[in-house]
């Protein structure tokens, strides 16, 4: 499933089963149970879905199936700073695709990839409502509007 | 409201805070407490104003006055001019482009005059975390009245009342409560469709950020009309701020015996839950949107049968839009008479749209159906950005198509919309000029929709890759004629033969391009050029020798150092080394760079 392999502590598991307890380990509650433990880890590796699946008895694959379907959950760990374009319609009018690729060159990174160090990772999303100030760019949870390429370096900048 | 002079209020949505309205508010109150006014002024953060192209903003009541682009370091000013003296602070009024004269009531402005606020009424005039407010706006009448009324009589209403669902489809909202009404059942349910899921529009958001309670008082109206105890809002986890006021909301509703048992004595108990999506476009589709409340994965199913015969835990459930509830309460107010006055014979009322794109006023509107495009762009939206001709507007997000200059004049509704090639859809209007290419619009639409499909069915999975396939090639100057005839027919085969409305209309920004702008398809296909310079493939930026000073401007700001040449003397790119992201060209003050 997934090629990081993860140890996970005591306590961890601990967290899990709590997380499960609280939805009363009902099979309908998967997706709530997967935002809190997504919310605790950061991102969703094998171990943690083997973990979910046993607690609420359904099958890994079901679990597995869920999170690949939802583009909020993640399976690879966010960086440090996590950067995200709106490629929105009304962002992408306004050249976020420009962005996009000076983003990619800087951190010679793909987009839905970590930088190896940990610091960035980069993501698309779709829309934050923030069309007046189109193009938008937001470092975790700080917003940046009406940036053009020549402007991602000074960005990058603030968190070196 | 009523034991203060005046009022300032900040605008608390999305747009603004990102440009720090937080500070602003938080100045502003220091500002106050600091000349010892907090008993005279009140200082609130409210939802959004609509005019996001030019926040933060604050606007100043009784007297309707208007602060654009507000700083902190505005804050005292405006507390010592404006509050204490009665001077407008002019520098940061609102300026009229065109006579260039401040404009300070914000009944007076282009932007608003035309638009009529219904479902937007307290967006930007109440504090949303305050239910006291919204009661003294006459929040939660119209749930006493409709608990007066009976379900029946209730349903009625906003059967007459012509009320369409606002989240796309436009089916008639009394109808499908009624359908809810007469299958019986030992419990129901009724959900709020939150998933707003079309890539550039911001309407549901703005709406339960800045005035939730509207959406609740309608739900519970629902409720009671149907005999359902429960509802659901089924909202993005990518709206915190939404989330949270919604929670405040709830919780608020909760303690006035607003929600729950017996709520106002009439024996009729409802309660909300919040459910999360994750990020999924297709579970805005009502079927998917309760396979995924279920946990599953959201994979629409067949219809019929339709959720208000067999929904979510197969019983009868209403599915309906943020905006169709937000306008329920007003029309139990205001009367069936009063709203089917506003609006077309077969579309009444309003419709929220976000506004964004190439135009000048970036922002929220609610105008009145029927309205035309005209209006809408050169009136309310301030005409296109920089001066540059219109090209087309796209409605209807990644299920719609463009409207283009033969369009302007068309009024604008359901069915008129649908006769233009395009939809009304949730509302997202993203305006385009003369620098955008028609088949990369198309293109950005199938890159969407390719990514969005569930999968489930292969028409929508298969045909929608090969669509994007072609539109690259095209891209790429790589399209043949016959690919181009193709596009049509893969298209249609798409529509005619996929499961759930998202296959159903993806093909439409590809048909409504070809049918608008053929002939920019064929300049693609046949000449290998793109007019409108977006194309990459098809471009290379040049420096004009004869206009470059050598001020190395241009060297500069390149991202890739491209650009080389002496100073003082005309410089050259190399293009195998140019990414072609346009930077030189935007920053060149002779006009010494084209693209080719
Ligand atoms: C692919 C797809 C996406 C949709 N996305 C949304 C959405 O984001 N919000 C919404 O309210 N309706 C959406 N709908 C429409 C819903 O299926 C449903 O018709 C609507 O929520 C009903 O509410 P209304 O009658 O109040 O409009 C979508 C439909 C399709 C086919
Ligand atoms: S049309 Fe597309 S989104 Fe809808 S069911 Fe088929 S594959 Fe899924």
């Amino acid at each position: 499933m997934s090629h990081i392999k993860v140890e996970l502590k005591k306590e961890d598991v601990a967290k899990l089963k709590e997380i499960c307890k609280s939805f009363n380990n009902k099979p309908g509650e998967l997706i709530n149970v997967l935002h809190q433990a997504q919310t605790h880890f950061g991102y969703l590796p094998a171990e943690v879905q083997e973990i979910i699946a046993r607690e609420l008895n359904i099958s890994v694959a079901k679990v597995y199936g869920v999170v690949t379907f939802y583009t909020f959950f993640t399976m690879i760990p966010k960086g440090q700073h996590p950067i995200s374009v709106c490629t929105g319609t009304a962002c992408y009018v306004r050249g976020a695709e420009n962005v996009v690729e000076e983003l990619k060159r800087a951190l010679n990174i793909n987009v839905g990839e970590t930088t190896p160090d940990g610091k960035f990772s980069l993501s698309c999303l779709r829309c934050v409502g923030a069309c007046g100030l189109a193009p938008v760019v937001m470092v975790g949870e700080k917003v940046y509007g009406r940036v053009s390429p020549d402007g991602v370096a000074d960005i990058l900048k603030e968190y070196e | 409201m009523a034991k203060y002079k005046s009022h300032l209020l900040v605008c608390g949505g999305t747009g603004c805070r990102a440009s720090e309205s937080d500070a602003v508010f938080e100045s502003l109150k220091a500002a106050i407490a600091e000349k010892g006014l907090e008993q005279e002024v009140q200082v609130i953060m409210t939802g959004c104003f609509g005019f996001c192209e030019r926040g933060p903003i604050v606007k100043v009541l009784p007297d309707n006055t208007f602060y654009t682009q507000v700083k902190s370091s505005d804050a005292a000013e405006i507390v010592a001019e404006h509050i204490i003296k009665g001077r407008k602070v002019n520098r940061i009024l609102y300026t009229d482009p065109k006579t260039k004269e401040h404009i300070s009531d914000s009944k007076h402005m282009g932007f608003y005059k035309k638009q009529i606020r219904i479902a937007l009424r307290n967006c930007g005039v109440i504090n949303p975390e305050n239910i006291d407010e919204y009661i003294a706006r006459d929040g939660y009448q119209a749930l006493g009245m409709a608990f007066e009324m009976g379900p029946q009589a209730a349903i009625d209403l906003i059967k007459k009342s012509g009320l369409r669902g606002r989240g796309g489809g436009g089916f008639p909202t009394g109808v499908k409560w009624e359908l809810a009404l007469q299958n019986k059942a030992d419990q129901k349910y009724v959900v709020c469709n939150a998933d707003e899921g079309d890539p550039g529009a911001f309407m549901d958001r703005s709406i339960l950020e800045g005035d939730p309670h509207s959406v609740i008082e309608a739900m519970t109206i629902n409720g009671f009309c149907i005999g359902a105890s429960k509802g659901l809002i089924y909202i993005r986890a990518e709206y915190p701020l939404a989330i949270q006021r919604l929670k405040i909301a709830i919780g608020q509703a909760r303690e006035y015996g607003l929600l729950g048992k017996d709520i106002l004595g009439s024996g009729f108990d409802f309660d909300l839950e919040l459910r999360y999506g994750a990020g999924a476009f297709v579970c805005g589709e009502e079927t998917a949107l309760i396979h995924s409340m279920e946990g599953d994965r959201g994979e629409p199913t067949f219809k019929p049968p339709f959720p208000a015969q067999s929904g979510y835990l197969a019983k009868p459930t209403i599915v309906n839009n943020v905006e169709t509830f937000a306008n329920v309460p007003v029309i139990f107010l205001k009367g069936v008479e009063w709203f089917t006055s506003i609006g077309t014979e077969k579309s009444k009322g309003t419709k929220v749209f976000a506004l964004a794109g190439k135009i000048n006023n970036v922002g929220l509107i609610e105008v009145p159906m029927g309205i035309t495009l005209r209006e809408v762009i050169y009136e309310i939206g301030g005409g296109i950005k920089n001066g540059k001709k219109f090209k087309a507007v796209q409605t209807g997000g990644p299920s719609g198509g463009c409207l283009t200059e033969k369009h302007l004049d068309t009024p604008i509704d359901y069915d008129n919309l649908i006769a233009a090639g395009s939809m009304m859809g949730s509302g997202g209007m993203i305006v385009m000029d003369e620098d955008d290419c028609m088949v990369s619009v198309a293109k950005f639409f199938l890159d969407f929709t390719v990514e969005e499909s569930c999968g489930k069915c292969s028409p929508c999975r298969i045909g929608n890759k090969r669509l994007y396939e072609v539109l690259n090639r095209i891209c790429e100057g790589k399209g043949t004629m016959e690919e181009l005839d193709r596009l049509r027919n893969l298209s249609q085969v798409i529509k005619d033969t996929s499961l759930c409305g998202l296959g159903q209309t993806s093909p439409n920004p590809v048909l409504s391009t070809l049918d608008n702008f053929y002939d920019e398809y064929l300049d693609h296909v046949q000449n290998h050029k793109c007019k409108a310079g977006q194309c990459k493939a098809l471009m290379n930026y040049v420096i004009d020798p004869e206009a470059c000073t050598g001020c190395t401007l241009c060297a500069r700001v390149c991202p890739v150092n491209a650009i080389s040449g002496e100073r003082k003397m005309p410089h050259f790119i190399d293009t195998t080394i140019c990414i072609k992201c346009g930077a030189c060209m935007e920053k060149c003050k002779f006009n010494a760079i084209s693209i080719q």
